[in-house]
């Protein structure tokens, strides 16, 4: 499947990332060349085949229901780039 | 043009456990900001996903206890998208094969008809974190303690045509997941909150028209305000010859009115997927019988029993099981006093009223349920009128003593002495001659007079009965 | 002594041939003279692993007995190492100091274990070469113009050139098997949900398994015997009995029956791999065991159904670095949209991004169908492959690349980099155990041999691996480059 310059620009915006104006031409064409790729899937009908999600035949663990984290705060938000208070900082959130 | 309003309800319910839905960090309400929040929490590289078993407990215990189906097999997914306070970028969540499927919900209306609301799922995932705009200049501040809290969220069929019957299927839910144990519900705190999808048509068609979904309804007046000032807004668009954009609009309390949130996502793509992380949750039988077992009495059985055992009306009946606390609050004083009728008369007007105006709950209530048996016993034993019962209810609120003690140092105690009742009696007639040969002459509308009189001689304390009967038999 | 393998060791430090400290000081000096050349630590723990070492000896002198009590080894910088920089091979976790161990490195650290270091990648596990880390390419101990292999090849290099006894690896599509085929030594996938992937960092959660790179099938069971096992900290990790792995490993292959997929040995396949796999297979027929051909019908669409699951479960694994609350945030953002996108844009590289996008598009409204669901049906024939080979033979033989290393640079093209792995990702797929030996060689460089046992068939996997040791001596040749062989 061939994919145009703006669907890569929304890609990109769902997936964060910011592509310039340059690389837009080069990323679009590998991307194009990957879905080639994956398009040979498209070759096999697997109308009776059921999805496989995960490799493991089993079944959810539950975990009892207990605390058992203590408060890490102040390590934890050593390693965070912006913080003040308690909160982890970031730039205005726009409602 | 008349216009039919059609509503669905998404209601987001915490669950009340110690720990989070898939970390052992706790739940607790107004901790210091990012002080519950562990790394698994906090979306650090390498952590993982364990489901707690309370939080599936408790999805299912909802699902059985309004008849839903419930999925032997649910699988959970990750629905994805930025936001400060989604720490993974995705937020754990059911799609396809949620835990709760088809339910329904019976409310009672205003007119006193019901109503069946049809439930089309419930389904566990987890909160997202609070993101404060105020507090730092050109900043958002984010505390992810409530990030990983367990929800269950509820969406109902568009079967709701009002926004009085918005207000009757919430409260009936809120009710259920108080009487399961499953949730406080506290709306001002946020572990229960609404989303209400709105649209209208005009009557006598079935197409649905164009809906907006409101967030942030945080109380259940603001259910009704908000979805009442949004089906206005609607005929208002349509009337001016526009139409409804699909769209999520926010609801603005203070100013009653709801606004389109366009900052966020133009077009959402959430990109579910199966979440890897965690493996497909089977659970069989036995597990669903085991919580089936364990169900209490709810609202609707409740509610028919107390007509039933007590003999109550259907309305009295249906204010006492509103709530399960206030249920248990009558069923004490009904046992302890033995007279079920008295027993909901004084808990649905007196003690209701004295909550109502306090805005308490019941277990607020400083007078707890031993103490208005107590008071309606001495009703029941003609210590004290039932009209004097008032006066010593008001004492208790302030005074915690006994019923008995306040009756005896207030001297409230009625006055049931033949002899005594006797002689209030001899003295009214023979004050009062004028109107004993009115009377004689047949003008029974004046024995009323004299029961007053004869009250009045007595401070109120003579038992009305044996008043009456004397009267009756000295002015013959 | 740097250069015996762990099981060698083990003895020599029992006997008090050699202390923990001496050893590791050696493998440091080593490390510290050559790692320069081939770039395979990205952090060097010297003063810890000193100490690790020093309580080692202290713990054997005081009657400890543990079979890999003292040994160096080194970590995968995947997985999470308390108080140690994790990175990932990437910039956006350059100064990620990681407050937790991952599970692979407590059970490590409780069998008494020294770590030296943390070995290079490829940026997020997602490369074939080595060439995506952000702290540049790893080089191949054979031939330091050539590439030692992707992801793991940091530890691969490590093993190969004696700079540790032993290393972990994580291994997505091959990320352990191939830079082990590439580098002359032993790589082992375990089965999926065998090792817990708590701590180890994700790329692809379904497909992810740790497992190990050593000198020998032996040495590899004995890493093993410390990682298999339950984790209640991982959904994923399997619960069975715990197994002994070195217990079988001597165990008689009279009878074996040998697949050799005819998918394996088709178009594509150098023809000095292709003779190095043949002569192979005759030890095993000289062992008692009877090869015949087998067919995987679906392998060829292996690839392709990997480039979507892959890279659709890392764009969701991925999204967590936000430079929000730990990693690298951009200079100064304007707004929080700003932040996001130059925080991701400057913090992953090329092909890191690339496979976000691609998963991206893959899951997104009106393609899901097409590209995810797609890929889980093709998931299940490729499984069922397996699963229907499994009922004639008892393990499946072949070679774990087409070609022996490459040069540095020679993979520029992201589709030819995929195809890498062609025989490799159908067993991530399918959750499979499987291994790669040295097996021979062409122009001195190392030819690996794959081989693929059915689901947690582990013990089985590392008997017919080390019974191919027993008889051929390719897993002990080493490198003439730095100072080895000399």
């Amino acid at each position: 499947m061939a994919l145009d310059k703006s669907e890569v620009e929304k890609v990109a915006h769902l997936a964060r990332l910011h592509i310039s104006d340059a690389e837009v031409e080069e990323v679009t064409n590998r991307i194009t060349d990957i879905l080639v790729l994956i398009d040979q899937m498209q070759s096999v009908d697997t109308d009776a085949v059921e999805p496989l999600a995960h490799p493991l035949d089993a079944v959810q663990r539950l975990r009892v229901d207990v605390v058992t984290e203590t408060n890490l705060r102040d390590e934890l938000q050593s390693l965070a780039p912006h913080s003040q208070d308690g909160f982890y900082l970031v730039p205005k959130v726009l409602e | 043009m008349e216009w039919e309003t059609v509503i669905g309800l998404e209601v987001h319910v915490q669950l009340s456990t110690h720990s989070k839905l898939f970390s052992g960090s706790a739940t607790k309400f107004g901790a210091a900001p990012n002080t519950q929040a562990n790394i698994y929490d906090l979306a650090l590289p390498g952590t993982l996903p364990v489901l707690n078993k309370a939080a599936l407990a408790m999805a299912v215990r909802f699902g059985v206890a309004i008849g839903a189906e419930i999925s032997k097999r649910s699988v959970f997914d990750r629905k994805n998208y930025f936001y400060p306070d989604l720490p993974k970028g995705y937020q754990v969540s059911q799609l396809d094969y949620p835990i709760v499927g088809k339910g329904s919900l019976t409310v009672a209306l205003e007119d006193g008809t019901e109503k069946v609301i049809g439930i089309t799922r419930a389904h566990m995932e987890e909160d997202a974190g609070k993101s404060l705009h105020q507090e730092f200049p050109g900043m958002s501040g984010i505390d992810l303690n409530r990030a990983g809290t367990p929800l269950l969220e509820i969406v109902s069929e568009p079967d709701i045509r009002s926004a009085k019957e918005a207000v009757a299927y919430l409260k009936k839910l809120h009710a259920i997941i108080r009487y399961l144990d499953i949730s406080d519900g506290n709306m001002a705190q946020g572990s229960m909150r609404c989303d209400a999808n709105v649209s209208i048509r005009p009557v006598g068609t079935t197409e649905f028209g164009n809906r907006a979904e409101i967030k942030n309804i945080n109380s259940f007046r603001f259910v009704e305000k908000a979805i009442n000032y949004e089906i206005q807004r609607q005929q208002g668009v349509i009337e001016d010859g526009g139409r409804v954009v699909q769209e999520t609009r926010l609801y603005d309390a203070d100013k009653n009115e709801t606004r389109s949130m366009r900052s966020k996502e133009v077009a959402n793509d959430y990109r579910y997927f199966p979440e890897p992380d965690l493996l497909p949750i089977v659970i069989d039988d036995a597990f669903i019988d085991s919580i089936r077992a364990e169900l209490p009495e709810l609202p609707d059985a409740k509610k028919a029993r107390f007509c039933r055992e007590y003999g109550l009306s259907e309305y009295d009946a249906g204010v006492l099981v509103s709530t399960r606390e206030m249920a248990d609050y009558y069923e004490v004083v009904a046992k302890q006093s033995g007279d079920t009728k008295l027993a909901a008369n004084w808990v649905t007007v007196e003690l209701q009223g004295l909550l109502n105006k306090n805005n308490w709950e019941i277990n607020d209530s400083p007078i707890q349920a031993d103490r208005l048996a107590t008071l309606i016993s001495r009703i029941q034993d003609n210590t004290i009128s039932g009209k004097l019962a008032k006066t010593v209810f008001e004492t208790m609120i302030e005074d915690s003593a006994g019923v008995d003690a306040i009756i005896k140092e207030k001297g409230l105690q009625q006055v049931t002495d033949a002899g005594a009742i006797e002689k209030l009696v001899d003295e009214v007639i023979a004050n009062n001659q004028a109107q004993v040969a009115q009377y004689r002459a047949g003008k029974e509308k004046v024995f009323g007079f004299f029961v007053g009189q004869a009250m009045k001689a007595s401070k109120g304390k003579a038992n009305p009965a044996q008043l009456n009967q004397l009267l009756k038999e000295k002015l013959k | 002594m740097i250069d015996k393998t762990v099981a060698e060791l083990s003895v020599a430090l029992a006997a008090g041939d050699i202390s923990s400290v001496e050893l590791t000081q050696a493998y440091l000096d080593r490390i510290a003279r050559y790692n320069d050349d081939l770039n395979a630590f990205i952090t060097v723990c010297e003063e810890s692993a000193l100490d690790q070492a020093k309580a080692a000896d202290l713990a054997r002198a005081n009657g400890d007995t543990s079979p890999l009590l003292g040994i160096p080894l080194a970590h995968k910088d995947i997985f999470c190492t308390k108080g140690i920089t994790t990175t990932c091979g990437s910039r956006m976790l350059q100064n990620f100091v990681s407050p937790y161990d991952a599970t692979v490195v407590e059970r490590f650290s409780a069998a008494g274990t020294v770590m030296l270091g943390k070995t290079n990648m490829d940026e997020f596990a997602m490369g074939s070469s080595n060439e995506t880390s952000f702290f540049g390419p790893v080089r191949n101990p054979w031939d330091l113009s050539r590439v030692p292999g992707g992801s793991s090849g940091g530890s691969a290099a490590a093993v190969a050139a004696d700079l540790c006894a032993m290393a972990t690896g994580t291994d997505t599509g091959g990320s352990i098997r191939q830079p082990a085929a590439f580098c002359g030594i032993t790589g082992f996938k375990p089965s999926y949900g065998r090792v817990s992937r708590w701590g180890m960092i994700a790329f692809a959660s379904s497909l992810d398994q740790a497992g190990s790179l050593s000198k020998s099938a032996e040495d590899a069971a004995l890493m093993m015997n410390v990682m298999a096992g339950l984790d209640s900290k991982d959904s994923t990790s399997v619960d069975t009995e715990a197994v002994d792995y070195s217990a079988t490993l001597n165990d008689s292959l009279e009878g074996l029956r040998i697949g050799i997929p005819k998918q394996h040995f088709a178009e594509g396949l150098s023809a000095e791999v292709e003779s190095a796999i043949r002569t192979a297979l005759l030890e095993y027929e000289k062992l008692g065991a009877k090869v015949k051909e087998i067919s995987l019908p679906n392998n060829h669409l292996s690839v392709s159904a990997y480039y979507v699951v892959a890279p659709a479960e890392a764009s969701a694994n991925l999204s967590r670095y936000d430079g929000v609350r730990y990693g690298y945030r951009c200079e100064n953002p304007v707004d929080l949209e700003d932040m996001y996108k130059r925080t991701r844009s400057e913090g992953f590289g090329d092909e890191v991004k690339r496979r976000i996008m691609v998963g991206t598009y893959a899951l997104s409204a009106g393609f899901y169908d097409a590209y995810y669901r797609k890929a889980q049906k093709i998931r299940r024939l490729v499984k069922n492959d397996f699963t229907n080979a499994f009922k004639e033979v008892d393990v499946v033989i072949g070679p774990t690349s087409p070609h022996t290393a490459f040069e540095l640079g020679a993979n520029s093209d992201p589709v030819a980099m995929y195809l890498e792995d062609i025989y490799t990702i159908a067993v991530n797929l399918a959750g499979l155990p499987a291994i790669s030996i040295p097996a021979g060689s062409a122009n001195g460089l190392p030819i690996g041999m794959h081989i693929v046992a059915g689901d947690f068939e582990e013990a089985k996997l590392l008997n017919v691996a080390h019974q191919f040791q027993r008889q051929t001596d390719w897993h002990l040749s080493k490198p003439t480059t730095l100072g080895m062989g000399a």
